[in-house]
């Protein structure tokens, strides 16, 4: 156990729960409010009061996912400078003051606006109210965007150089346009807003197979359906891009998630092994299934690829990632899980062209049904996959091919970050069963069509004035 | 250049502090409410003292994330060192941040709510324990290496002055809590915060007069400081009017007034942040690193004064946006869907 005494390992540790866990909440926070922005306008559009109950109804898990968003992106904050004090120092010109932009173009907005958007329903008129909610989604999504690009900066350092071991800014623009960042913050995106829709959709398929209400499910079930449609072929065509980009950028990554030693020249047939067991010691894969051809397209749609694709025996294994088959199967549950995705939307599709998927006889689905409750967590596998694809084969490097991650840990007594590292352990799992619990409560509660529309009983809503909206009391649903 | 060179730090410095101010101000009555929650008398009470924070907390709180941030990229230098010296007390803050923001949405959906009720209270107190320990901490110095590296012991935060401000600091975040809950609520509550609001303000006096006596005694760094001119004339005068601003408090309570007991104590906290300003400048790790050792390059602070310092007014509006939005009195406990 030689890890327990050891800052670097524990601090990497420790930062990879807290980035794992973290993630788990903003992607539905992200994701969800989009749809929340179309199904509070097909209400205002429409004046159909199902569309109201579908806002507030995904709004309470959406409120749920927040909190704890919140709650464990503090610490992600605080981390770079408590663990990683030495890479916060080197590149604080740059990085930091994208986290500051963070906070005060996205959180901001975000913070103000959510409590508008869940409290305010009887405060607000609704125009105001929906200004309120798509104020909302821009703030989560340009958070998304930030951090991407502050992400993608340290994967492919653009913009500055490097002078006496600090990052000094030449061109703010390149360095925010990094090659990464347009394509990272596509995929994640469109990863946000698939998960989102697969865990609508599944939720709402559970509905139906117990038969609870078929007639409001089918609706969120139908316009999750319909964004799938767009998202789920896109986000393998991004995802495709991505790859692309790691190997034009990250050599040592493509390496290490094809699981490749050898180089293959330029102009030569390039195999894609789909199942192998990479053995670090002996430098080779102690067996494997491969496809021929497979990487030549999967790279650059044709057999031969035009540029050699470097093997990891290149590097020093002091230069190059470890935990092989971590990245390597990481990133062949990922496309898997794109694949999945797409095909069930396929199939569905189908379902719905044949009239299958009317409300009375939806509930007969059942196969379909299931497969759609089964991809509820899976797009939230896939963002961690991507996750550990994307940081630990960028390893050893913290910022690539320029800060080494050894380097990049703060001096601290083991101790101390092991003491943190146990407590993040235990908080987190008790977090995260208790978010299951109260979330799937909401969920077996189902929605509540007995609450007061804002502007229906009244007058016109629309040319209310927000004054004459503020009771004194609590709004007439907290009373419920 | 040369003068950009040393205008830009202090502008950044000047932000800071604001951004600063503003977090120990609002998410301080915050804090303040979340610790006053473990003495209520009854779920009812605790419900209606979450209610008055369900839609503000999340904004106060990123404040303090917008500090950080903003600290990271404007003194990287200050960021790394400050946070790796003080490792523990910021993760006693931050492990009670985790307990109360959670605490939210999850005992408003629980059937037992004592856990939650505990974390949210605790967590307050914890986040506020914290804070003050770090606040002590900076204020006494960190020992760092030629280039400003860290090279002291994880426990030197730890010793009797930043214990005095770390109590105080709990005391002023109670006091402003009461006075908030003053302004929030009436009836029974709001005669309870009265009370609670009387007793902290005296506890924080005492807190601040120890303080202030002992400053000069355990910072021996801060003592020439003090008692050089022109800096003696302002700091004699900012105790008087301390104790003229804690008088005044205390009329407003005496008389039941709704809302001015916040705002005096606004001015107390204010004037207790200019002084400390006023002794740290122009260092940010008092006697160890200045603002120009910390500060990140110009073309950095420059691009950063374009676009967080010029979103300050717009942040600052939205978050009065909704103060007005949901302004009034408290009455039920329970927050809604
Ligand atoms: C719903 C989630 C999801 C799905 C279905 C996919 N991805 Fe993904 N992927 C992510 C969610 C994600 C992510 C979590 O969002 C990552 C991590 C960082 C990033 O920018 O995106 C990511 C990273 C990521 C990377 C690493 C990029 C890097 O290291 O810089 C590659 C190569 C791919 N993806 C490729 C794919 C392919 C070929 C997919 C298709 C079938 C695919 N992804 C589906
Ligand atoms: C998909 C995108 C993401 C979104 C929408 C998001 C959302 C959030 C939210 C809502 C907060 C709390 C802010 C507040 O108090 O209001 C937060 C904090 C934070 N998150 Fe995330 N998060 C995302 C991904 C990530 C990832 C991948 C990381 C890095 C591992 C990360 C790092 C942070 C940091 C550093 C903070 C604290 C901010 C600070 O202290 O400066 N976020 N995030
Ligand atoms: C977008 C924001 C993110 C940023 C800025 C970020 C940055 C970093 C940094 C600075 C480190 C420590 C240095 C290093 O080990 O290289 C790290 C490590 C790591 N991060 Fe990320 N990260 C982000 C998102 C994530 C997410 C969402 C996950 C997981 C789902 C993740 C997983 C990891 C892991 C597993 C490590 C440890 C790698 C290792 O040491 O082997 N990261 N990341």
């Amino acid at each position: 156990m030689d890890f327990l005494s050891d800052t670097v390992v524990l601090s990497r540790m420790q930062f990879a729960l807290t980035a794992i866990f973290h993630m788990l909440w903003p992607v539905l926070t992200t994701g969800m409010a989009i749809y929340l922005v179309i199904v509070e306008g097909l209400w205002l559009k429409t004046r159909n009061p199902t569309y109201y109950y579908h806002a507030r109804f995904w709004a309470k898990l959406y409120v749920l996912n927040f909190g704890i968003g919140v709650a464990s992106g503090i610490p992600m904050g605080f981390q770079f400078g408590t663990n990683w004090a030495p890479l916060s120092e080197a590149i604080g010109n740059f990085f930091g003051s994208i986290i500051g932009f963070e906070a005060s173009w996205a959180f901001m907005l975000e913070a103000a606006f959510l409590g508008i958007m869940v409290f305010g329903w009887e405060r607000v008129n609704p125009v105001v109210h929906y200004v309120a909610t798509i104020l909302v989604a821009f703030g989560a999504n340009l958070s998304t965007f930030w951090i991407l690009t502050a992400n993608s900066w340290l994967q492919t350092p653009a913009g500055g150089e490097m002078v006496d071991g600090k990052f000094i800014v030449k061109d703010y623009f390149q360095a925010v346009l990094n090659p990464f960042m347009p394509n990272s913050v596509l995929h994640m995106f469109t990863a946000t807003l698939e998960t989102s829709l697969f865990v609508i959709g599944g939720i709402s398929a559970w509905y139906l197979i117990n038969q609870r209400q078929p007639e409001f499910f089918t609706k969120s079930f139908k316009i999750v359906l319909a964004l799938a449609i767009a998202v789920a072929p896109l986000q393998i065509y991004v995802g495709h891009l991505s790859g692309e980009q790691v190997y034009h950028y990250q050599p040592t990554k493509l390496a290490a998630m094809e699981a490749q030693w050898e180089t293959i020249p330029a102009g030569q047939a390039a195999d894609w092994s789909a199942i192998a067991f990479p053995n670090d010691q002996l430098e080779r894969n102690d067996w494997e299934i491969s496809i021929p051809n497979g990487l030549g397209y999967i790279l650059e749609l044709k057999p031969k690829l035009s540029e050699p694709v470097l093997g990891l025996k290149e590097w020093a294994p002091a230069d190059r990632p470890h935990l092989l088959s971590l990245i390597y199967y990481s990133f062949r549950i990922m496309v898997a899980i794109g694949f999945f995705f797409a095909g069930l939307m396929l199939l569905t599709v189908v379902q719905w062209l044949r009239g299958k998927l009317a409300p009375e006889s939806i509930s007969q689905q059942r196969w379909l049904l299931r497969g759609w409750l089964f991809a509820a967590p899976l797009g939230y596998i896939a963002v961690e996959c991507g996750w550990i694809v994307r940081c630990v084969g960028r390893q050893p490097w913290a910022m690539y091919g320029e800060i080494r991650t050894a380097d990049a840990a703060s001096n601290l007594p083991p101790g101390n970050v092991l003491t943190t590292l146990t407590l993040f352990s235990a908080v987190y799992t008790l977090l995260f069963f208790a978010a299951l619990y109260f979330g799937s409560r909401v969920i077996r509660q189902g929605p509540n069509l007995d609450l007061p529309i804002p502007g229906v009983e009244s007058k016109p809503a629309v040319n209310v004035e927000p004054g004459e909206f503020v009771p004194n009391q609590r709004p007439v649903e907290a009373q419920q | 250049m040369e003068t950009l060179s040393y205008l830009l730090p202090q502008v950044w410095f000047g932000i800071l502090a604001l951004f600063l101010f503003l977090y120990v101000m609002l998410d301080g009555f915050d804090l303040g409410v979340g610790i006053l929650s473990l003495t209520s008398s009854s779920e009812e009470r605790r419900g209606i003292l979450m209610t008055s924070l369900s839609n503000i907390w999340d904004a106060n709180e990123t404040w303090l994330i917008l500090m950080g941030g903003s600290l990271f990229g404007a003194f990287p230098l200050a960021y790394s060192t400050i946070l790796n010296a003080l490792y523990i007390p910021i993760f006693i803050m931050l492990f009670g941040f985790v307990f109360r923001a959670v605490a939210f949405e999850f005992r408003e959906r629980a059937n037992r709510k004592f856990f939650w009720n505990f974390a949210f209270g605790a967590g307050s107190f914890l986040a506020a324990l914290g804070q003050g320990f770090a606040l002590g901490g900076v204020l006494a110095g960190i020992e760092v290496d030629a280039a400003g590296h860290f090279v002291g012991t994880t426990w030197d935060w730890f010793n009797l002055p930043s214990v005095l401000v770390a109590l105080t600091l709990i005391q002023g975040y109670v006091l402003i809590g009461s006075t908030y809950l003053v302004w929030r609520t009436e009836g029974e509550l709001q005669a309870t915060h009265f009370r609670t609001a009387k007793l902290a303000a005296i506890t924080t006096l005492v807190g601040a007069i120890v303080i202030t006596i002992a400053t000069p005694i355990f910072y021996e760094s801060a003592r020439s400081r003090l008692f050089d001119p022109p800096f003696v004339y302002i700091f004699a005068l900012i105790p008087l009017l301390g104790i003229g601003l804690v008088a005044l408090l205390w009329r407003s309570l005496s008389q039941k007034q709704d809302g001015t007991p916040l705002i005096w104590t606004i001015l107390i906290f204010l004037l207790t942040f200019l002084g400390l300003a006023l002794v740290v400048f122009p260092y940010i790790i008092p006697r160890s690193i200045t603002i120009y050792e910390a500060a990140a390059d110009p073309s950095s602070l420059t691009i950063m004064i374009i676009f967080i310092g010029a979103l300050i007014p717009v942040m600052l509006f939205y978050n009065l946006y909704q103060y007005f939005v949901f302004r009034g009195k408290i009455t039920s406990g329970s927050y809604g869907e």
